[in-house]
């Protein structure tokens, strides 16, 4: 989960780490509020989970209250990159005299975490390390160690932070580590690290990503999810405990296994170019069970979607056997009549592996209309991909 | 003989009490693995009955491997316990830990792993969120289900439990040595990279399916080492070309960031070392058949 620049301001603060005073506004008024405790200049910053809000105007200088609910009014409802701006974060101004780059983050590939820091701050640090890379310094950070100071001293050391600095960001390097574990963090990137014309050095932004695997420890991170951002079917999804992603195409996808699931939207969207260019509604992995709650539950999700046309269930019997599974899926049928949803868009349904055969028996027996079975992976979502584009 | 697990394999399962540990340790053990008991420290000195095979509960995997001689650990636990699990699986220096559990913080298994590395790497980890490792017709330490396909010269390494099941059934007609699922999280004990090194040296393998996803750069990394050290035909599918960025779809490591991770990348990286890359799960199995019989 990726949180907010305000959201990440808030952290950084609960752990010690050095930051402007601010706060959180969704209408003008609630800036003139924040504007008013803040007193003198703020910055006002559209809060939106995407690079380049600067350049796009989304964020402002403000001197009073006054001129902060004027720029809080123009920001509000802006669209960046397609991210309408529901949210201003106010902040403090601060004079900056030099910009740093410092992170930590999961490092994948050497199953360790790392820490990337910079002098040059300020700019995507991408681009700093394709053109400078010799001003970007990485030190791979050993999971159970830590950061301690002999480490954040290398940190300093390798990124050449100047001399007069060096204490200040030992400091921040340990307790933004702290941060880091504590909160199961798996990316917090503070760019720009600033010193100001006081001499001191600020956390003058904050991108944070979350593992939300390890949301079992930490309730308090449910309340950082925006829910006016996630989909209503996504919502509606997850409160069925069901895997659910939203797409924007027309063909529905169920099935059981998330690579199994991620190959049927490939081999869909290769069969939708011959058919109208449909291409996937969802993603929906119902998991390795597949009963027929859970099927129903799935179906139910899916054919809710206005923009479905067509459903491809999409099942391989690995552990569970296919006759469950075709049983599942008439149950699924007539559990969703009963709850006065009778289904209307046809179903494409392979089934294969365990028990395959006696699973296609039960649903030609069943003889339902809607459901068509078609034994072959690729068949069936060119079927489904036909049938989705003559519902269009 | 196959690859880390063989007929001769003793396995225990950590977490063999528990709903899931009981219902995949008596499939494992009607597949013919040698399972010789469990641990669970608050039933150590127990029994549990699998259709008229006793297993013997242990206060720990130290003291299973000196009661039983087990060389392999399938962990069941749920995901608070599992990093203590771990630990306690290369503490005794088992030499090969299963970790099917999914949902498993990434700063448990990166400490995990640290942990592995510190001890010399003991260990062989598979996992974690992994279907596990089956030799068919030998032994099966996970949720791999037995009957899908008989012993045969494929080898199979994965992310993605599904589509190594559907892969083995396409060519349950050729057979496989040893299939290994190594899960799809962000970091995993085992990687592409270690299955096609020991499939390379494994007499009994003639060929190799590699099942990668979209996230992160190990089928990059494992097309470079193809090219350097991989001389077996490898035949590849990578699933999520059409995935959007930015999402997380399904595995907790399937997730395109910024313009890396992506499956178009991955293809490209593999068919540059000589694989074939198939666009569909079918047109995969196709193509390894085709290498085979073409032998």
């Amino acid at each position: 989960m990726d949180l907010y620049e305000y959201q990440g301001r808030d952290l950084f603060e609960r752990h010690g780490l050095p930051v402007l005073a601010g706060g959180v506004a969704e209408t003008p008024e609630e800036a003139r509020a924040i504007a008013e405790r803040l007193g003198g200049r703020v910055v006002v910053k559209a809060q939106v989970k995407v690079g380049g809000r600067g350049k796009a105007g989304g964020v402002k200088l403000a001197d009073g209250p006054e001129e902060t609910v004027a720029r809080a009014t123009d920001i509000l409802g802006m669209d960046i990159k397609g991210h309408t701006v529901h949210k201003v974060m106010l902040a403090e101004t601060a004079d900056i005299v030099e910009e740093y780059y410092f992170s930590y983050l999961l490092d994948r590939a050497n199953r360790t975490f790392l820490c990337i820091a910079s002098v040059a701050g300020g700019m995507d640090i991408e681009q700093v390390a394709a053109e400078t890379p010799e001003r970007v310094a990485k030190v791979a950070i050993d999971a159970n160690k830590g950061v301690d100071v002999a480490t954040a001293k290398e940190i300093v050391a390798k990124a050449q932070f100047p001399a007069e600095v060096a204490d200040e960001i030992i400091e921040i390097a340990i307790k933004l580590w702290k941060a880091f574990v504590a909160e199961d963090a798996t990316l917090v990137e503070v760019n720009p690290l600033a010193k100001v014309a006081s001499g001191r050095v600020l956390c003058l932004d904050a991108k944070i990503t979350l593992d939300e695997n390890a949301g079992f420890r930490h309730p308090d991170h449910e309340a950082l999810v925006d829910q006016s951002t996630v989909d209503p079917l996504e919502q509606a999804a997850k409160a069925k405990d069901l895997n659910y992603v939203k797409l924007d195409g027309q063909v529905g996808i169920i099935g059981n296994g998330a690579g199994l699931v991620m190959s049927t939207l490939d081999v869909v969207a290769y069969a939708g170019e011959r058919h109208g260019n449909v291409k996937p509604a969802n993603f929906l992995d119902i998991g390795g069970g597949a009963s027929a709650a859970v099927m129903a539950n799935g179906l139910e999700i899916v054919l809710s979607d206005p923009s479905v046309k067509s459903v491809f269930v999409n099942v391989f019997g690995g552990i569970t056997a296919c006759d469950e599974v075709a049983n599942g899926i008439i149950q699924a049928l007539a559990l969703l009549e009963q709850r006065g949803e009778a289904v209307t868009k046809p179903l494409v349904v392979r089934l294969d592996g365990n028990n395959a055969e006696a699973g296609r028996a039960i649903l030609d027996g069943a003889a339902n209309p809607l459901v068509e079975r078609v034994d072959t992976m690729d068949g069936a979502a060119e079927r489904a991909a036909e049938l989705a584009a003559a519902g269009v | 003989m196959a690859i880390w697990l063989t007929k001769d394999s003793k396995v225990i399962v950590q977490g063999m009490t528990g709903s899931e540990g009981s219902k995949h340790t008596r499939r494992m053990l009607a597949a013919g693995t040698n399972v010789v008991g469990g641990v669970n420290p608050r039933k150590a000195g127990t029994t549990v009955d699998f259709d008229g095979t006793a297993l013997p509960v242990f206060a720990s995997v130290a003291d299973a491997i000196k009661e039983t001689g087990a060389d392999v650990s399938v962990i069941f636990v749920p995901p608070q316990f599992t990093k203590a699990a771990v630990v306690e699986a290369i503490d005794a220096e088992i030499p090969l830990a299963v970790v099917i559990t999914e949902g498993v913080p990434v700063h448990d298994t990166a400490a995990f792993w640290a942990y592995n590395v510190e001890k010399g790497q003991r260990t062989r980890i598979i996992g974690p969120n992994c279907p596990g490792i089956a030799s068919p017709g030998a032994s099966n330490a996970g949720i791999i289900p037995a009957d899908i396909t008989p012993a045969g010269r494929i080898g199979l390494v994965s992310k993605s439990g599904t589509l190594t099941y559907q892969l083995m059934y396409e060519l349950r007609d050729i057979g496989f040595s040893t299939s290994v699922g190594i899960g799809g999280d962000p970091v995993i004990g085992t990687t592409h990279i270690d299955a096609l090194a020991a499939f390379q040296d494994d007499p009994e393998t003639d060929a190799i399916v590699m099942i990668g996803e979209i996230g992160g750069d190990a089928e990059e990394r494992a097309a470079a080492f193809i090219k350097e050290h991989v001389t077996k035909p490898v035949v590849a599918y990578i699933a999520g070309f059409t995935a959007p960025p930015g999402k997380t779809m399904g595995h907790a490591g399937a997730i395109i960031s910024g313009s890396a991770g992506t499956a178009d990348a991955k293809k490209v990286a593999l068919e540059a070392a000589g694989v074939k890359v198939g666009k569909t799960p079918s047109e995969t199995a196709r193509l390894m058949r085709e290498t085979i019989q073409g032998r």
